[in-house]
């Protein structure tokens, strides 16, 4: 990683290998907290090391040196507290369930305890193997502030029982999370997302994991034709098509046809349906919109009360209605919206987009200028200030 | 070294050198240069060493106060005075003189507005007070 010296390891070999050396460690009984303060130390060791005396077997190496970092911290707290009545704790029994590594630690880091923002930083040192350093690079605080974030975190866990099955549902919305969080970063964490979500769907044959990572496949395949050289947003119909990387797609497209197959559809499948319409077409004006609107109206139906639940769903559904039905159709479906998301940023973005697309480039520049005024990201910001310009020039000439 | 914040602001301050239209009623081609402008100033300060941080805000505001014990937090979103500063956005630099930092101000503040000709906005020079005082 682009903050780490180099070393001359093979650092992502060796970060492959952290979530199951840390895995071996709780499941042997082994405190999260301090298994996983362990297993840094002696990756650093691993870093400084393995460059003159590469191991034999890296992950016992690992497991080797962390087990005995792991016997001194032990020695050095028992000095500690040895008068202190049953301050000794036993040590669990190891969990008997074999399950997978990653899925294991990814339940223990997405604990329902824990606050979003802990389970993702957790998530992604102790299961992606990123120092706290990177993690707090990804999300542009210092790294003091990430450090306490996660010993809080890990805190939290302590002497909890971590054997139990947790909620897939949390664990996607982690991952889901981390990809879309960190674009500002110098560590790529939606790389990081995918190939956590991979991990995943090598673990559970949960239909909504490969509905999560197909997702993330088909988004991540326009990356290269988001921004322009200058850094600018390019919204999707304007991206140069050419830019998408084809062999994501088809592997996203493989991965989500294998999850519907399974006939329990889920957001993530559904959402990804509508992202591998988009990708699918050579060019804007080929988008399949009437396939685009019908996945909207699964994916609105999945929530009770779509507009204050999934605000996004029922947005995006009034663009696919504007486009699939008519311009003016769209503005209708957004006037019903108004009173409850009318106050949004994107709810302005959108009907700046209907105007123009209705022929109406001072209501459209009127609307992406009131945008822009509700953004809260600078690229966003810009792109809806470029858009009322344009849309006004546009009307002036 | 110093440090200073120098604040752009959406409002308040000193009367306009030069009155202007909101950014996204001015052409597409000073919007770009504009933009680009601000980009090249931030790029301009992290190669010369002396950018510490630049942050932009959006224009919503809200003041909060301690409500007494055991009560919510007492909000307000006005109404308050047209004066009212609203701060836009900053850079925080760290330099070797007070000099510096007015060069550096001065220079935001030819950012290009409508037509490409400098905007001349004031800007918001503010010293940051220095941890421990200096060896003497």
């Amino acid at each position: 990683m682009a903050t780490e010296p180099t070393t001359g390891v093979d650092e992502g070999a060796l970060r492959t290998l952290v979530p199951r050396v840390l895995a071996g460690l709780v499941r042997r009984g082994e405190d999260f907290d301090a298994a996983e303060d362990a297993l840094q130390e002696a990756l650093l060791d691993a870093l400084r090391v393995w460059p003159e005396h590469p191991p034999r077997d890296p992950r016992a190496w690992l497991g080797a040196v962390a087990t005995r970092r792991l016997v001194d911290a032990r020695r050095s707290e028992a000095a500690r507290s040895r008068r202190e009545e049953g301050s000794h704790r036993e040590p669990r029994p190891a969990a008997t369930e074999e399950g997978d590594d990653t899925l294991f630690l990814l339940f223990c880091c997405c604990s329902p305890d824990l606050p979003p923002a802990s389970q993702v930083a957790l998530a992604l040192r102790a299961v992606g193997g990123l120092t706290t350093r990177e993690v707090a690079d990804a999300f542009l605080v210092p790294e003091a502030t990430m450090a306490q974030r996660i010993s809080r975190a890990k805190r939290a866990l302590r002497g909890r029982r971590l054997d139990q099955p947790g909620d897939l549902a949390v664990v996607l919305r982690v991952l889901s999370l981390v990809y879309t969080a960190g674009h500002a970063g110098r560590v790529d964490l939606a790389g990081e997302a995918i190939r956590l979500a991979r991990q995943l769907t090598l673990a559970t044959e949960e239909p909504e994991a490969r509905g999560l990572l197909a997702l993330m496949l088909l988004n991540h395949a326009r990356r290269a034709a988001r921004l322009d050289a200058q850094g600018r947003l390019v919204p999707l119909d304007r991206q140069d098509r050419s830019r998408w990387d084809t062999r994501e797609i088809a592997e996203g497209v493989r991965v989500l046809q294998s999850a519907l197959a399974v006939q329990r559809p889920g957001r993530y499948q559904v959402e990804a349906a509508i992202a591998a319409l988009h990708d699918d077409a050579a060019s804007a004006e080929e988008t399949d919109w009437p396939q685009v609107l019908a996945w909207y109206d699964d994916l609105v139906a999945l929530s009770n009360d779509p507009v204050r639940q999934d605000p996004a769903a029922v947005l995006g559904r009034a663009v696919a209605v504007g486009h699939a039905l008519g311009a003016a159709a769209g503005l209708r479906e957004t006037d019903r919206l108004r009173e409850v998301l009318g106050d949004r940023h994107r709810w302005h973005a959108v009907r700046g987009h209907l105007h123009e697309r209705d022929g109406d480039l001072p209501a459209a520049a009127a609307a992406y200028a009131e945008a822009a005024r509700r953004a809260t990201d600078v690229a966003e910001r810009e792109h809806l200030v470029r858009q009322a310009a344009r849309a006004r020039a546009q009307h002036r000439s | 070294m110093p440090k200073y914040l120098l604040l752009k602001h959406y409002r308040g301050g000193p009367e306009q050198h030069l009155p202007f239209p909101p950014l996204d009623q001015w052409a597409p081609e000073d919007v770009e240069a504009h933009f680009a402008f601000l980009r090249h100033v931030g790029e301009l300060l992290e190669a010369s060493g002396e950018l510490v941080g630049v942050q932009a805000l959006a224009p919503s505001q809200t003041w909060v106060r301690y409500g007494g014990p055991g009560a919510a937090p007492v909000t307000t979103d006005g109404p308050l005075p047209e004066t009212n500063d609203l701060v836009a956005g900053w850079y925080l630099v760290d330099v070797e003189s007070r000099e510096r930092a007015l060069e550096i101000a001065a220079h935001i503040s030819s950012e290009p507005g409508p037509g490409g000709g400098p905007l001349h906005e004031w800007i918001d020079v503010r010293e940051v007070l220095s941890h421990g005082p200096a060896e003497d």
